[in-house]
């Protein structure tokens, strides 16, 4: 008998619709799990035990009744920057800690919408910014499948509560590669929508032209599930695109063949990892096994995606981020007279990095640097995007690693930010470009680590995105593999 | 590329953020080094580029203007933490 922490959201559903199981019984032992695990994982910020029960029993309540919803009763875990009504929402940063938001974030909504069971709050990197969850102001969370490294980031939590199998999915968000980096680390599938795909109301703001939720699960058919409830035009987001969701189950036909995918050569770095490179080179094998067309194409700007990410979501934070005042919410620190008090919030109230990427967004808008810095940024980065369009007109989906490297050792990195930013170096054009991405298990290097192997594909392109990357999965192991700690 | 202590503390200033002597250093060094690989952008021809602020071929996205219920004063300032009679206290803004 399968553990029911082990089961996926498809097999729960079955189980559930079948009578076998009630959402009750699946919601306790994900709490269960919970309370042995993570007190070593550390993946939640909050946990709601009762609220996700009393959610549990309706969602039983309701399915004796006869009603259908996508996600009945199904426990899923939150990233702490997506607003949750009534329930506290920090964005890991000591300035919102107490903060309690007045309304759901529209993906959380349409999630409960759909039958959600939300069993709490998970650890990031303070306001998204950072690639292994150390700059939460809380504390850090450990890697389950080694204690000794990061889970990556800035969805740490969330890339560690899936692995952990202390949720049955979980959300996250991408600015710079924050859902397919730790999604690749903890060896777990992790989607990233197209930019406009998925509503944007109620994600606390880092960088407003790149942020974007999305589903992170341990199959490319449940997170098929979540984005069909997730995705679609939102009134209350100006910048949701109004075009119609394709049937994203029905997309996983199993079948690529005729599929034609690029293989970008700029994405085959210097100082990758020989077993990530290895690895991938495996996988996209099995993808010409199963039928696709590859090709070696060039995405000829990717070198500098790296500094125009920097600069523009910096400066886009630097912006976003004044709103933290400590008046309407969150907690000041009292200064002298009114400026002193707002000095002295904000610089005890932020963590190093936080502050680190305020400066440089700040510096880059500033007069006489903004030419050179985020003017020069925002013509580079239409160069990218036009790298995308080119591409997708010969090729259907571009292959590469999620990252150049296996999850790094806690520390690492930490007193080096040029050196974290590099982290996301295979990830950051896909954002700037406003495509999609999605990042599977393809294998394990130094040891037991995961390596993950990311998918690209042209905007709103995400059913012929799923479509492969389930293709792989059906043909493939890895995503079944469990860290050892989780193991019987 | 180098920052000097001074350009640190007048960005800190526009950004309303108290440093201490200590994070000044600090910035000034990292700040300096993460610019100074980023220099390497000027390098790219860009005479003919249109800069991009966001990637969607959206613009002037209208709706229709319907009321819907506001927040309740109890909820407005729930959040804050310090308010007295639904309004948000705040340190004086004028000298006396």
């Amino acid at each position: 008998m399968t553990r029911l922490v082990e089961l996926t959201i498809s097999e729960a559903l079955n189980k559930l619709d079948a009578g076998e199981i009630t959402s009750v019984e699946l919601t306790q032992a994900h709490l269960d799990q919970i309370n042995t695990l993570d007190h070593t994982i550390k993946a939640f910020i909050t946990v709601t035990p009762e609220l996700a029960l009393e959610q549990a029993r309706q969602a039983d309540e309701l399915r004796a009744q006869g009603i259908k919803k996508p996600l009945l009763g199904i426990p899923l875990a939150i990233k702490d920057v997506l607003s949750t009504k009534g329930v506290e929402t920090t964005c890991a940063s000591k300035i919102l800690k107490g903060y309690v938001p007045l309304f759901d974030a529209t993906c959380v909504a349409r999630l409960y919408e759909a039958g959600m069971v939300m069993l709490g709050k998970l650890n990031m990197d303070e306001f998204a910014m950072g690639s292994s969850t150390e700059n939460s102001a809380f504390f850090n969370t450990l890697n389950p499948w080694d204690l000794e490294r990061v889970p990556g980031g800035s969805s740490g939590g969330s890339g560690a509560a899936v692995a952990a199998l202390m949720c049955m999915g979980a959300l996250g968000t991408d600015t710079g590669g924050s859902i397919r980096l730790p999604g690749s680390f903890c060896g777990i599938t992790a989607l990233k929508p197209s930019y406009g795909r998925v509503s944007r109301y109620g994600l606390i703001a880092y960088g407003s032209s790149l942020d974007c939720a999305g589903p992170m699960t341990r199959t490319v058919e449940d997170a098929a599930r979540l984005l069909q409830v997730m995705a679609g035009h939102d009134p209350l987001d100006s910048t949701s695109m109004p075009d119609p969701v394709p049937d994203y189950l029905a997309a996983l036909t199993g079948d690529i063949r005729g599929l034609k995918i690029g293989i970008p050569k700029e994405y085959f770095v210097e100082g990758m990892q020989p077993e990530v490179e290895s690895a991938v080179r495996v996988a996209i094998d099995k993808l010409q096994e199963l039928g696709a067309q590859i090709v070696e194409i060039s995405l000829p700007h990717t070198e500098y995606s790296l500094p125009v990410y920097y600069l523009v979501a910096t400066s886009e934070a630097s912006a976003n981020l004044a709103r933290f005042d400590g008046i309407r919410y969150g907690s000041p620190v009292q200064g002298e007279d009114m400026w002193d008090t707002y000095r002295k919030t904000r610089g005890q109230g932020f963590g190093d990095e936080v502050k680190r990427r305020i400066m440089l967004g700040t510096y880059a808008l500033s007069a006489g640097y903004y030419d050179a810095f985020y003017g020069k940024a925002t013509q580079v980065r239409a160069l990218i995007k036009r790298d995308f369009e080119q591409a997708f007109q010969t090729v259907d989906l571009i292959v590469a690693p999620t990252s150049p490297s296996v999850a790094f050792k806690l520390g690492e990195n930490v007193a080096d930010p040029l050196q974290m930013y590099l982290a996301d170096v295979l990830t950051i054009a896909v954002n700037l470009g406003g495509v999609c991405g999605i990042s599977v298990p393809c294998g394990f290097g130094m040891g037991n680590m995961p390596i993950g192997l990311q998918l690209i594909g042209p905007a709103l392109g995400e059913d012929v995105l799923l479509r492969a990357a389930h293709a792989y999965q059906t043909a493939t192991e890895w995503h079944k593999s469990l860290p050892p700690l989780v193991q019987v | 590329m180098e920052l000097s202590h001074e350009t640190v503390r007048a960005i800190a200033e526009l950004a309303k953020l108290e440093l201490t002597d200590e994070e000044v250093e600090r910035y000034a060094g990292q700040l300096s080094h993460i610019l100074g690989y980023f220099e390497h952008l000027q390098e790219v021809d860009t005479s003919d580029v249109e800069a991009i602020t966001s990637v969607l071929p959206l613009k002037n996205i209208m709706r229709q203007d319907i009321p819907q219920p506001p927040l309740t004063p109890d909820e407005a300032v729930a959040n804050a933490p310090d308010s007295d009679d639904h309004q948000f206290r705040v340190r004086a803004v004028l000298d006396e």
